[in-house]
Parts: C-alpha cells; structure tokens; sequence
C-alpha cells in the first residue's frame, strides 16, 4: 500500500494563513480597533496594540469600556468561526480558497454577550484568548480572558451566546 | 468635596463625556443628560461595519455606545460623585441595525448605593418602536477623593 506524501509544510502554513487572513481582514470594524490574530496551530491569540483612540478616560488614563467590549466580542466572534472553518479546512473542505472577495464565510451572529471588568485597562497593548465552551448546530457558549501585561492578572473576561451561520452543504 | 448643584453637576457630566476619545472617534453627539439619564447618537460609518456583506455595524462599536451612555447616566445621577467605572455590563442584540442608519442609545441609572449604581439602556436605529439591542449593566461610585482619602 502506498501512503501519500504528508503535504509540504509551507503549503498547510499558507493556506492557513490564508484563511485565517480572509476571516480577519473581510471585516472594517475590526481594522478600525487594530486587532490582529497570532496563530499557534490551531490556537489564535488576539492582539490589540495600543492606540491614543482606543482611551476612554484621559486622566487615568484608561482603556474604553466599550474598547474592552469590542475586543471581547471580536475575539469570541473570530475564534468561533475559526473553529468552523478550521474543521472544514482540515476536511479537505477548500472552500477556503474562495474566500477572497464575495465568498467569505458566514460570521455567527452575537446574540448577547456579558463583560466583566475585573481591573482598568492600561494604556498598553491587551490580548485576549476564547474557548468555545458548547458548540451546536444552532447556537454556541464562548467564553473570553483578556489581559495586559501579566497573563495571570486578567483585565476582562467575558461569555457570550451566539447564533450559528446556516450551513450550506 | 464640596456639594455641587444638579445643573454644575450636569455639566461637568457633559464636559466629562466630551473629553473621552474613543467617544470622539466614534464621533458620539450627547443629545440629553438629565439627573440619571443620558441620550447619546452616533452616526452610521463605514468603519463600524460587522458584516461586509450587509453592511451592518459590528455589535462591539453598538457595545462602546451602550457602555458610554450608561457610564454618563451614572454620572448625572445626583447622589454618585464625578467619576465611575463599569464593574459589568451585559447586551443583548435584539436585531441587526439597518445599514446606513446612525444609533441612538438612551441610559437610565434606576438605583444607586453607596457603592453601585445600577443602570439599563437601549439602542435604536430610525425605528424607535424596535430595540437594537439593550444594556444593563453595575458601575462604581467612586468616592475617593484626589488626595486619595475616602469621603
């Protein structure tokens, strides 16, 4: 029996990349803030440099409440559909390839989502990791751990319900 | 801390609210403050999109207006000093907003202790008989003085 040839790591990096990219990029909201995805594998971390905008209170100063919201929801909305799509990537699903231009993938919708302010948020960079708790056909429970400077010492964590995108084949 | 009237304390409400940033970029226009309520608008913009496709606005930018309508709410309230912060904040979307229409997001702080103000809010785009989303959320009463002494 003859095995075939694992693909070269370049290739599986790439398309990866790609895809991740197009989830990313597609969305103007998210430009806006500045977020951007590091990929270990599977695992994203959101990264969220700071910036003189994102201030809520100037003489702390402090990160906007509604910043830390933002990035809450933007990392549970993206690692959810990572998720999604990473099940169908590795499936040899490559609808990936499409994904440029008009044929991104369909983003869950947030039906709610509750943020916990646990410090203020330092005129710093902050990361945020998700963890899709429940994962169903139609709705999904992902909960969200952001920090600054000390992995330990969260900022805001959150949980969040969502709507799944109807599947299309 | 000296006692301020409602009206000063009114418009150091306002003052305060103008000065955020984040607010300024979202370009959020206070249309009303009043002892516990807040009305703020915020215009549709490219920017703010979620979804491409639809050009909806991404639930985060409706999550800022909503956070800093009902942290001003909290801060006309007459019995919370100048300055709070949200302790947690929950929303719920009730529908996607129609693209191309600006938001209008109204906070009423319904209860404060000494410690915690309490506050709810809504969302609307041009339809004010459908909510977009709604808030509530549990802000601090910050009592510390800038000398750092509890009053």
């Amino acid at each position: 029996m003859i095995r075939k040839a694992p693909e070269p790591v370049q290739v599986v990096r790439q398309r990866r990349d790609d895809a991740l990219r197009a989830l990313v990029d597609s969305v103007p909201y998210i430009r806006f803030l500045g977020i951007h995805f590091d990929r270990r594998g599977d695992e994203l971390t959101a990264i969220l440099p700071f910036d003189q905008k994102l201030i809520g209170n100037p003489i702390l100063p402090a990160l906007h409440g509604g910043v830390t919201a933002a990035f809450m929801e933007v990392t549970a909305l993206i690692v959810l559909s990572w998720t999604l799509s990473w099940e169908r990537m590795e499936n040899g699903v490559r609808d990936v390839d499409h994904w440029q231009g008009k044929h991104l993938p369909k983003i869950p919708k947030t039906i709610d989502l509750t943020v916990d302010y646990l410090r203020s948020g330092l005129p710093r960079d902050a990361y945020a990791r998700a963890t899709v708790n429940r994962s169903g056909r139609r709705y999904a429970s992902v909960h969200v751990e952001g920090w600054q400077d000390n992995r330990d010492r969260m900022f805001a964590q959150a949980t969040g319900h969502f709507l799944m995108p109807e599947q299309d084949g | 801390m000296t006692e301020m009237t409602d009206e000063q304390k009114i418009k150091v409400a306002r003052q305060f609210m103008e000065a955020l940033p984040h607010s300024h970029h979202l370009q959020m226009s206070l249309e009303r403050i009043d002892a516990g309520i807040a009305e703020i608008s915020m215009p549709y913009d490219e920017k703010l999109i979620g979804d491409p496709e639809t050009g909806v606005v991404h639930g985060g930018a409706v999550s800022a207006l909503m956070d800093t309508c009902c942290g001003a709410a909290v801060i006309s309230h007459p019995s919370v000093p100048t300055a709070t912060a949200t302790i947690d904040i929950r929303i719920d979307y009730m529908r996607p907003a129609t693209p191309g229409q600006g938001l209008f997001a109204r906070a009423e702080c319904y209860h404060v202790t000494r410690s915690v103000a309490f506050v709810r809010a809504t969302t609307y785009d041009d339809d004010r008989d459908r909510p977009v989303a709604t808030a509530t959320g549990a802000f601090t009463v910050e009592r510390t003085t800038r000398s750092g002494a509890k009053s």
